[in-house]
């Protein structure tokens, strides 16, 4: 099959690098050959499958080494849980330098050493949280990743931050082949979650691929920096991951999203209850005015 | 040809507006205006200090030009770090010209050129290491250097680099200033900023270390500063022998020629003597904000301008001055009479165009009219409105002035206007040599110099003369433009 480049975006802390760990984890039990590449300079994208505190990371190498230039594939590249290959591109420590640009050097790096051309089946990007510049939409730039999976929760916060990277992508999207390929509800166990995001991703054009269900398993797995798969291959989490990546093995739906405005947003919110019917004839009063 | 009229000049403005988009048009006609010596501010009729218009070829510089090559560029006895990568550091050496006297490695550094030459991996991680690691460096290399000022490129603002806490924590380490200058060269629209940045920079971080502290200091009342000369072929070294000799102490040469130490003892003196208002007018409002001195601009550019200046800088003074004025101007008089004798004859009614940065547009036209020369056409690269107030008044009326020009039009005004002699700069030099315009390079002096006080005057002439009365620029016609032989015999 030809290689197929996934992008995973979403809000901070919703469980992108620990829900694409198993995910790619199912697939690499299904026989396929997959190439994870973390892009965050907190470089945890990998250490599920790599057992590991903390990878090398393709940036670290290049400044002990001196330039990029100087490093071989081999150095940055490591094998992981059943032949995945997995890459960080990593970057400074918060407040200074620029992680966006250690992001570009780093893809750019991997590509020009051909990273791609082994026969992978496909590449994930784990990226960080927010797409605050340039260095972070590099993996939905043109020839790179062309699905992009959100993840989610019923959380409000979440599902702006869906909303804002459906944004992103329609901006790239216009001008290349990067489509939106389905939000991964990652519970969070509020009420009515899987009917509020599968609401929202209709919104946005899009499916709910898969509603991944809370279960402490994970956790217990992440101390010992394992994947649910590797961990406890028989759980009903580890299936949960299993079909998850069975879905996206088989997706078909790739579509350019339509993001949608605030207020629509908040409107779908109010009907779940998440949010309060705004009171326009509070704004702007002090406590004491309210209280006349 | 003769002086254009103030519809002829108008017209002209039209016709060479005509080829641009309506768009562009209407922003550079912003720009272009014909003199009215009637007017006191510029601002009705002409707009500057705005953004260069994309897909024009613009004249102008950087913020990191402004102050690295500009302001800061000249105090000889500490390092300037192009702090980013190499280029901005390689482009800008030794390319503004400021004359010091000194030893290399020894009392000056400013003939060497230092970069920290950003790498990849300093974008990504940041590059306050390495600017670190360079003071180490540089203290070993060159222990005598008396301060070090840093110097942002653009990748600097970029990536968010703090080089104020470096440089606080290696001034602690070291004990010497280091002055964090943030002139990253996307700020603003042309090198103005930069002067502006680097002013403020010497408020923060120079200025301060001496405020309040007795230094031992014993000052006279007829002390003043130099400010804004940048010793261009040596220019700072006439003006101050004529400061001098008129009885002024001058304590400090801001930044032409000048030193870390000097900067810090200006605070003492009576007066700022302004030379380029443009580039340092923000530093001699502090000074006379926060220490009461009064400032003001002078010119020392002609025997006219001279006079004028000093005269006025003595109005400032008690008659020991007034007096000591008036015996410099009966000393030099003779000295440069002969010299408007001797070339006066040759360069009578000669038309100039100019095009320079912030000051020389109008600072130089009393020079040139002391040869009896006249200046047809003037504009700056990157002035503001208070230039153009003092432009209006030295300049004839109905006479063309233009704003942050662009090579098209400098390139169609000279075609009509002819003039005999056009003053501008690198870029704009070959072009006009090869239409075959004699061309002086009034930034660098093309590599001569100096051209301020009695001195710099006799070699201004001679350098206008050698250049307009060059027997080259009748030899240069292309030779298919070149009468052919048989109409050379007809004839």
């Amino acid at each position: 099959m030809a290689l197929r480049q996934c992008a995973i975006y979403g809000k901070g802390g919703i469980g992108k690098s620990t829900t694409t760990q198993n995910l790619v984890s199912a697939l690499a039990e299904m026989g396929k050959k997959v190439l994870i590449i973390g892009c965050d300079p907190k470089a945890d994208s990998t250490r599920l499958i790599l057992h590991a505190k903390a990878q090398d990371t393709i940036m670290s190498l290049a400044a002990e080494a001196g330039s990029v230039e100087d490093l071989e594939l081999e150095d940055v590249l490591k094998t992981g849980y059943r032949g995945i290959k997995c890459a960080e591109s990593g970057g400074p420590e918060p407040g200074v330098g620029c992680a966006g640009r250690g992001v570009i050097t780093a893809i750019n790096f991997l590509e020009e050493e051909g990273a791609y051309e082994e026969d992978l089946d496909f590449v994930f990007y784990d990226v960080l949280g927010d797409v605050v510049c340039g260095g972070f939409a590099m993996p939905i730039r043109e020839n790179k990743a062309q699905e992009i999976y959100i993840v989610c929760s019923g959380e409000m916060m979440a599902m702006f931050a869906a909303n804002n990277i459906s944004k992103g992508i329609v901006k790239y999207a216009t001008t290349g082949s990067v489509r939106l390929a389905g939000l991964i509800c990652n519970s969070r166990n509020t009420d009515r979650e899987d009917e509020l995001i599968m609401e929202l991703a209709a919104k946005l054009g899009t499916q709910m691929i898969h509603f991944v269900p809370r279960d402490n398993i994970v956790q217990r797995a992440e101390i010992r920096r394992m994947t649910v798969i590797e961990f406890d291959p028989t759980c009903k989490q580890a299936d949960e991951y299993r079909t998850l990546a069975k879905k996206i093995y088989e997706n078909k739906k790739f579509v350019i999203p339509t993001p949608i405005e605030m207020e629509e947003l908040e409107t779908l919110l109010m009907e779940f209850g998440l949010m309060d019917v705004e009171d326009e004839s509070v704004v702007g009063k002090t406590a004491a005015e309210l209280a006349v | 040809m003769a002086a254009m009229t103030r519809e002829e000049t108008q017209n002209l403005i039209q016709e060479v507006l005509a080829v641009y988009p309506e768009k562009a048009k209407k922003d550079r006609a912003k720009h272009l205006m014909v003199n009215d010596q009637s007017l006191d501010v510029a601002k009705k009729c002409i707009t500057s200090n705005r953004k260069s218009l994309p897909g024009v070829m613009t004249i102008r510089g950087c913020a990191y030009a402004g102050s690295r090559g500009v302001c800061w560029g000249p105090i000889k006895d500490m390092i300037h770090i192009s702090h980013g990568p190499v280029g901005c550091g390689m482009y800008s050496t030794m390319g503004r010209r400021h004359y010091a006297n000194g030893t290399t490695g020894v009392d000056i550094f400013t003939t060497i050129n230092v970069t920290t030459d950003f790498q990849e991996k300093d974008i990504v991680f940041g590059g306050d290491k390495k600017l670190k690691a360079s003071f180490d460096e540089l203290e070993k290399l060159f222990p005598l250097a008396k301060g070090y000022t840093v110097q942002s490129e653009c990748p600097v603002g970029l990536i968010g680099d703090d080089i104020e806490s470096v440089s606080k924590v290696k001034t602690a380490e070291i004990g010497k200033t280091i002055v964090p200058v943030r002139c990253e060269g996307f700020r603003g629209v042309s090198q103005s900023l930069g002067h502006h940045i680097a002013n403020d920079s010497i408020r923060d971080w120079v200025l301060p270390t001496r405020v309040g502290k007795d230094d031992g200091f014993t000052t006279t009342p007829y002390d003043v500063n130099i400010l804004a000369d940048y010793n261009i072929g040596g220019d700072i070294w006439p003006s101050r022998m004529l400061l001098e000799e008129i009885g002024l102490r001058v304590i400090a040469q801001i930044p032409g020629d000048g030193t870390l130490m000097e900067m810090e003892k200006s605070i003492h003196a009576k007066l700022n003597l302004l030379h380029c208002y443009r580039s340092m007018n923000y530093i001699s409002r502090h000074m006379e904000e926060t220490f009461g001195m009064p400032w003001m601009e002078y010119n020392l550019f002609g025997p006219t301008k001279i006079e004028q200046s000093l005269r006025a800088i003595a109005e400032r003074f008690d008659d020991k001055i007034k007096d000591g004025v008036e015996a410099v101007l009966a000393k030099y008089k003779p000295q440069w009479q002969a010299v408007v004798d001797k070339y006066r004859p040759r360069l009578e009614g000669k038309k100039v165009m100019l095009y320079v940065g912030g000051l020389r547009p109008r600072h130089i036209i009393g020079a040139y009219e002391d040869l009896g020369m006249e200046v047809v056409g003037t504009g700056y690269e990157f002035a503001h409105n208070d230039d153009y107030d003092r432009t209006i008044k030295e300049m004839g009326g109905a006479t063309l002035i233009y704003d942050d020009v662009t090579a098209y039009e400098l390139d169609a005004f000279v075609k009509k206007i002819k003039p005999d002699l056009i003053g501008s700069g690198i870029k704009e030099k070959y072009q006009f040599q090869k239409m075959g315009f004699p061309f002086r390079q009034m930034h660098s002096w093309d590599y001569s110099g100096p051209y301020h006080g009695y001195d710099g005057f006799a070699i201004f002439a001679r350098d206008m003369d050698m250049t307009l009365n060059n027997p080259c620029w009748k030899e240069i016609k292309a030779p298919w433009l070149r009468p052919s032989p048989a109409e050379t015999q007809a004839a």
